[in-house]
């Protein structure tokens, strides 16, 4: 009887994960092993010629090369930043609340107007950098988003600049949870503040640290409404990331079995970049 | 009891089928223009059912044009279709390649409706023709002009009124517009061509310019490697990297009409579908002219046609016949244009009424009209989505310096010939 009531309680929660998460997952792997049917051409089972197909992608090859950059340059960062804003914030300053809240508000806004706005930051001549560097530094003018040599580095400015904020969150909530008595411990014993945060705030932090570890490598993979606005993906693939070739591969070309083959490798780098963070990081990791 | 839910039943059923036989029409329609044009979309429909009692339209405002085509797909798989939509007119091969098309000859067969096929401008037909077949039949369309700053003519010593009238004019005027600061920082450039979003379609008005088009009328082979569409790149990539009156590398489509109207630009080219918004924020004289020739004149079209679907009834293609046939009026077409900027797309529309009028007071109006002459279709293929993509990506190479114009153009084109094999 008690196990017909534990299942009868995981019962919604199971069915929404099985239709919407593991379903769909497996008939994508299916569905890549599939040519794309149009009514003049019939799908047939291709076995995994898709996947060859995706081998000799030069612009596959050329989005995962841009993804991986984009993951090392924003998770770190981000990660480290938003634990600045964390510690600082947490102290005790004037207008707390109110500083909180600006480091917050990036968070808040839709990703669609956060490129909008720096599209016109980004704008050669009229935007917000150029002016700056200009009156500041003298700066010449430079085409941000229109050279391949500096797109990706701004998008991925963008998107620490929206990121941190989120990620401080959660690394205020864990140093409210420290206990006091530790710091007061670490003052009498005439510890240095660089001291204590090294060898007490750090470690005691490490729970987060994973949890915003695997939230910021998901994101950088599933972060892609900015392309849409500033660059589509442009100039020649140089700003496209893995997800927005598959947008583009699935809704533009509606080639539906090369998107999903595309989406299958997606999802095997996902998990495995998940295990391998589990595993490693786990073992830093101080639960209570 | 058992009598009060019998009556509760059939009142139910009664409800559930109208009283009388309406024939139902759903479309979608995108948007890709600003303003307030789903209500006027949506007066629209109403004012035709207001006429035509026993037919009954629900206009589906369906987002930019690739969410209107999936959305319509959409429907049509899960079995509860639209009769007819509004979607990209170089959509077309795509829908006839999932066979979800039907075209207008098989409804419109009386003298009248065959006249009525016949009163558009032949430019917006030819991405709605298949093997002599109308499919498409043009609703909001639009090309791409030259807007020029006429305070920084004068500034510069040009004739104000004289905007430049083939390549070379425009690289030597552009020269001349280019205003630099004491350390030599740009403040000015002479023109700019927006090579994001859309690089495809304004390649296309240059090498039409250069007497090549990009395919052919098959759908089924393009012309990327041809010398006149490589001279045409050049030319392009030259603006910028040789004769310095463009910005190096892409010009994001969505900014440029702010620096056009920030003065930071002399020319641009884009699409009449701004002129409203350009006419509303300029504060400067500025004028509208048709693109510069090198051997031709030339610009693409662009923009949306009406679909029928095949999945209809013969009652619903009338009905559907009917209403297109009304809302491409020349007195609709005329407020169409004047509350979009899109072109009017028959020629009676321009000839009485509003749009005359409208056109006599602001004549930069008439400009797109009058390029239609020499405007040619937009590119469309099998396959239109990469093979489009093929090209925008050897633009933005060549544009950028990555590649020469020649090696980018070749490669694109044995890719697209790869892909269009299978189609000839």
């Amino acid at each position: 009887m008690k196990h017909v009531y534990g299942w009868l309680l995981l019962t919604p929660a199971a069915i929404l994960l099985v239709g919407f998460t593991h379903y769909p997952a497996a008939a994508t792997l299916w569905d890549s092993l599939f040519s794309t049917g149009t009514v003049v051409r019939p799908s047939r089972f291709v076995a995994f010629e898709n996947y060859a197909a995706l081998a000799d992608d030069p612009i596959f090859w050329q989005v995962l090369g841009n993804n991986l950059w984009f993951a090392l340059g924003t998770i770190p960062t981000s990660m480290a930043i938003a634990m600045l804003m964390a510690i600082w914030v947490n102290d005790r300053l004037p207008a707390r609340a109110l500083a909180r809240m600006a480091y917050f508000t990036p968070t808040v806004l839709p990703m669609i107007a956060v490129a909008n706005l720096w599209l016109f930051f980004y704008t050669p001549q009229i935007g917000l950098l150029d002016q700056v560097g200009a009156a500041l530094f003298g700066a010449r003018s430079h085409n941000w988003l229109g050279d391949p040599d500096t797109v990706l580095a701004c998008t991925m400015v963008m998107v620490v600049w929206k990121e941190a904020g989120f990620f401080m969150i959660f690394y205020l909530a864990a140093l409210q949870s420290l206990a006091p008595e530790l710091e007061e411990a670490a003052k009498m014993e005439g510890a240095s503040r660089w001291y204590f945060f090294r060898r007490v705030t750090f470690p005691l932090l490490m729970p987060t640290t994973l949890f915003v570890l695997v939230n910021a490598t998901i994101n950088s993979f599933k972060l892609v409404d900015h392309l849409f606005i500033l660059t589509k993906g442009g100039p020649d693939n140089a700003s496209s990331l893995l997800l927005y070739y598959i947008y583009q591969v699935a809704f533009s070309f509606f080639d539906t079995a090369y998107a999903s083959t595309l989406t299958v490798i997606l999802l095997l780098l996902l998990a495995g970049l998940a295990l391998v963070q589990f595993q490693l990081v786990e073992k830093r990791v101080h639960y209570r | 009891m058992r009598s009060i839910v019998a009556m509760l039943l059939a009142g139910l059923l009664a409800a559930a089928v109208p009283a009388r036989a309406d024939t139902e029409l759903t479309f979608y329609y995108p948007i890709a223009v600003g303003g307030p044009l789903t209500k006027v979309i949506d007066g629209l429909a109403r004012d035709f059912e207001k006429e035509h009692p026993g037919i009954k339209v629900n206009p589906i405002y369906a987002g930019n044009y690739d969410d209107a085509r999936i959305k319509a797909l959409a429907a049509l798989k899960a079995g509860q279709p639209a009769q007819i939509s509004v979607l990209y007119s170089i959509d077309l091969y795509e829908l006839i390649e999932q066979d979800v098309i039907v075209p207008w000859d098989d409804v419109a067969t009386s003298a009248e409706d065959k006249a009525w096929l016949k009163a558009f401008y032949p430019a917006l037909m030819a991405n709605g023709i298949y093997k002599g077949k109308v499919y498409g039949i043009p609703f909001q369309r639009s090309t791409i002009v030259l807007y020029w700053n006429k305070d920084a003519f004068k500034e510069a010593g040009l004739n104000p009124d004289e905007p430049p009238a083939n390549w070379k004019e425009m690289a030597g005027m552009a020269a001349k517009l280019v205003k630099k600061d004491a350390s030599g920082n740009v403040q000015r450039w002479g023109v700019m061509v927006p090579s994001t979003g859309y690089p495809y379609w304004m390649f296309q008005a240059f090498s039409r310019q250069n007497g090549m088009d990009l395919m052919n009328k098959e759908g089924n082979r393009t012309h990327f490697a041809h010398p006149d569409v490589i001279a045409a790149l050049q030319y392009w990539r030259d603006l910028g990297a040789k004769h310095k009156v463009m910005p190096e590398g892409t010009i994001e489509w969505g900014t440029l009409r702010q620096q056009f109207t920030e003065g930071k630009t002399a020319m641009m080219w884009h699409t009449t579908g701004n002129l409203t918004a350009v006419k509303n924020s300029a504060k400067f004289a500025f004028g509208v002219a048709m693109l510069p020739t090198s051997k031709q004149r030339g610009s693409p079209t662009g923009g949306g046609n009406f679909y029928m679907f095949k999945k209809t009834t013969p009652e619903e293609r009338k009905a559907a016949l009917a209403f297109v046939k009304w809302m491409t009026t020349p007195e609709r077409t005329a407020d169409w244009s004047i509350a979009t900027g899109y072109v009017g797309t028959r020629a009676d529309a321009y000839e009485a009424g509003k749009l005359k009028e409208y056109a006599a007071e602001f004549p930069q109006a008439v400009v797109a009209r009058d390029q239609l002459k020499f405007a040619t279709a937009e590119l469309a293929t099998f396959q239109t989505g990469r093979v489009r993509k093929l090209l925008d990506d050897a633009i933005q190479a060549a544009l950028t310096g990555q590649k020469t114009p020649p090696a980018a153009l070749k490669a694109a084109q044995s890719e697209a010939d790869r892909l269009l094999k299978p189609y000839r």
